[in-house]
């Protein structure tokens, strides 16, 4: 397929991100304001021999995803705030069994039902933390249509290169913001696929390291047969207590995301001479963030501008050279205050960080965040 | 010649983790033996499970095996047969996984009718943790969590898995293992949602506190207080105080995964 232009909303863009990435299996539940995204593929996916299936609740759609993911399927969910508490059980399932899969959440206003039909970034700390005990997050925040489609393939690819679940952070603005963008050609983007075992099936260990940090993955009938367990297991996929097989494994897990930051890792620094304020900021508030800056640029004030595409894992030694520079940063956010507590951590004191917050369902405007640039310049 | 069990077991994972007594192993042979007699293939079988005592059988049999969430097997199942229709999908659960924590995702499995075969081990009580109350514990019984009796009711999961729409809905028991194996390989045959209520017991937890005897005791009440339903079906009579067991529904009913495959021919590019 030859690349192609077209006038999409973020969540039709995710649908389709997930289409180029090779994606065959959707399960989900509809919940505003991302139900756009499951339409979409319901439509699409049986067009092209996949499967989608609406469950009937977030917790077995998240559980479809897995099973399908192990038979060898390229999955996806998608889903927002209330929904993806749900998603939160089978997640940690899937980051301990190390099964790829893709969840998308666009973030609405809570806790609880809160706003479904309004913006809200306020689940920045849950994609990191929400699952119970220690796991490796990937969390990626795209700020526009172009950047939806590119990061859901980014996502998929991700996940199977390292077998684990990604998140795609976006919110109700970018989702369902309609924009020009451009769907690549086949083959323009690298579309990666789990690593799968060369070794005969009775030398199979589905969590031999040898080889490498990422076990190669076996599909569900594919000759290789394997226990597969949420509980923690020792490298022949059985379940062990044994304290030094236990710890290896889950520092193994950890270390899937930080041995691999620079496949990982995505954000844009747009530095100006001279600039004694720097802003973090990413999604739609992202957006703002640019607008003031040029506002801001206009009247003869240069602010520095990191935008996070990657929001997990963090990336401080970033936001640490950044403090290096800056007298201040701001950190516009639409929630109460929670990736400005990153941000607080990677600059270790050495600057000032003060954050813009909203969280009346509206988007953070650029005047908002001009105002605080002036108040501090 | 005694029937060659070892050939689906995954060696060097016995022991099992069960309670001497406990009827679970009797159940997942009845099992074992109704997949031999349907000759499943063991690369394209995969046995899903979720949490608690029956949840751990699928690390003893050596096939593709899935040990997931508590009460979500079937959810994992629905995507693995969604994503491969042409394997064979058997989900193993407890009372309690299947009909509290799992309770929406066994009426809607029903309800979806997609092809497989869910064998619940019903032994009234939560096991693993010690014996709390479940959702099939009689009224008045006792429990860790009932210290003083059921104040509640117990589900009936034949009568639940008719109301929710499974297409195969059968009760054997622990005692009666010819009659559980034909009813578990009717099942796997089955091309729709097959519900198999698997009554076994558990001493340890449940008969103790309850001071329903031994372990073969509490296998043995089983002989004398339960009633073939085509027996029933002659001589409605017969079942006065007793628990029905047989084939309940065998209905050919459109299967999901049939369906599905139809819009995709009628659909795809």
């Amino acid at each position: 397929m030859s690349e192609k232009m077209v006038f999409y909303q973020g969540n039709e863009a995710c649908a389709e991100g997930a289409l180029y990435a090779g994606c065959n299996f959707f399960a989900g539940y509809p919940i505003t304001p991302s139900t756009e995204v499951a339409e979409f593929l319901a439509r699409r996916l049986p067009k092209q021999g996949g499967a989608f299936i609406q469950m009937e609740d977030e917790i077995a759609a998240m559980a479809a995803v897995i099973g399908a993911s192990l038979t060898g399927a390229k999955s996806i969910t998608a889903t927002s705030g209330p929904g993806m508490s749900l998603k939160l059980e089978n997640l940690g399932f899937a980051c301990i069994t190390e099964v790829p899969c893709v969840i998308v959440n666009v973030m609405r206003g809570g806790p609880s039902t809160g706003l479904p039909t309004g913006p809200s970034q306020s689940d920045v700390m849950q994609a990191r933390w929400g699952t119970h005990g220690d796991h490796p997050a990937i969390a990626l925040a795209p700020d526009s249509v172009q950047e939806i489609f590119t990061e859901t393939v980014r996502a998929f690819n991700l996940a199977e290169r390292l077998r684990t679940p990604v998140i795609l952070l976006t919110d109700e603005i970018i989702g369902h913001m309609r924009e020009k963008f451009t769907i690549p050609g086949e083959g323009e983007i690298e579309i990666w696929d789990r690593p799968r075992p060369t070794v005969p099936p009775e030398e199979y260990k589905p969590y031999d390291t040898s080889e490498g940090i990422i076990p190669p993955m076996a599909d569900f009938g594919s000759g290789y047969r394997f226990h597969v367990t949420g509980l923690n297991h020792d490298e022949t996929g059985f379940p062990t207590n044994i304290p030094s097989l236990v710890e290896p494994e889950e520092r193994r897990l950890m270390a899937k995301v930080t041995e691999n930051l620079d496949i990982i890792e995505k954000y844009e620094y747009m530095e100006k001479k001279g600039s004694k304020v720097g802003i973090v900021s990413f999604g739609s508030s992202a957006r703002s963030t640019r607008s003031a800056i040029a506002m801001a640029g206009e009247s003869g004030t240069s602010v520095d501008f990191l935008r996070l595409v990657t929001l997990w894992p963090f990336p401080s030694h970033v936001v640490n050279e950044m403090a290096d520079k800056l007298d201040l940063i701001i950190v516009p956010e639409m929630n109460l205050g929670q990736m400005i507590e990153e941000v607080e951590r990677s600059a270790g004191g050495k600057t000032e960080v003060i954050g813009v917050n909203r969280v009346d369902g509206e988007p953070i405007t650029p005047d908002q965040i001009l105002e605080k640039i002036r108040e501090v310049s | 010649m005694a029937f060659d069990y070892d050939q689906y077991m995954r060696p060097g994972k016995l022991p099992h983790i069960w309670c001497p007594g406990c009827a679970h192993g009797i159940v997942m042979k009845s099992i074992i033996r109704a997949i031999d007699r349907e000759q499943l293939d063991k690369d394209n079988t995969v046995i899903v499970s979720g949490i608690g005592c029956a949840s751990r059988m699928p690390g003893y049999v050596d096939f593709n095996t899935l040990h997931t969430t508590h009460g979500r097997a079937l959810g994992f199942a629905t995507g693995v047969k969604m994503a491969k229709p042409s394997m064979d999908v058997i989900v193993v659960s407890g009372d309690g996984d299947a009909l509290a924590i799992g309770g929406n995702h066994f009426i809607h499995s029903c309800r979806r009718n997609i092809n497989i075969t869910l064998i619940v081990f019903n032994n009234n009580i939560y096991g693993m943790t010690g014996g709390q109350f479940s959702p099939t514990t009689p009224h008045g019984r006792l429990a860790s969590t009932t210290p003083y009796g059921n104040p509640d009711y117990a589900f009936d999961v034949v009568d639940l898995a008719m109301g929710a729409g499974a297409s195969y809905v059968a009760r054997g028991t622990a005692y009666h293992t010819v009659p559980l194996t034909r009813l578990i390989a009717d099942g796997i045959a089955h091309r729709g949602f097959s519900v198999i209520d698997a009554l076994c017991t558990c001493p340890t937890t449940y008969g103790r506190r309850n001071k329903l005897g031994s372990a073969t005791d509490m296998l043995l009440w089983f002989k004398g207080n339960t009633v073939g339903k085509k027996i029933v079906d002659k001589k409605p009579e017969k079942a006065e105080g007793k628990i029905i067991t047989g084939v309940f529904r065998q209905d050919e009913k459109p299967e999901y995964c049939d369906e599905y495959a139809k819009i995709i021919e009628k659909v795809s590019d």
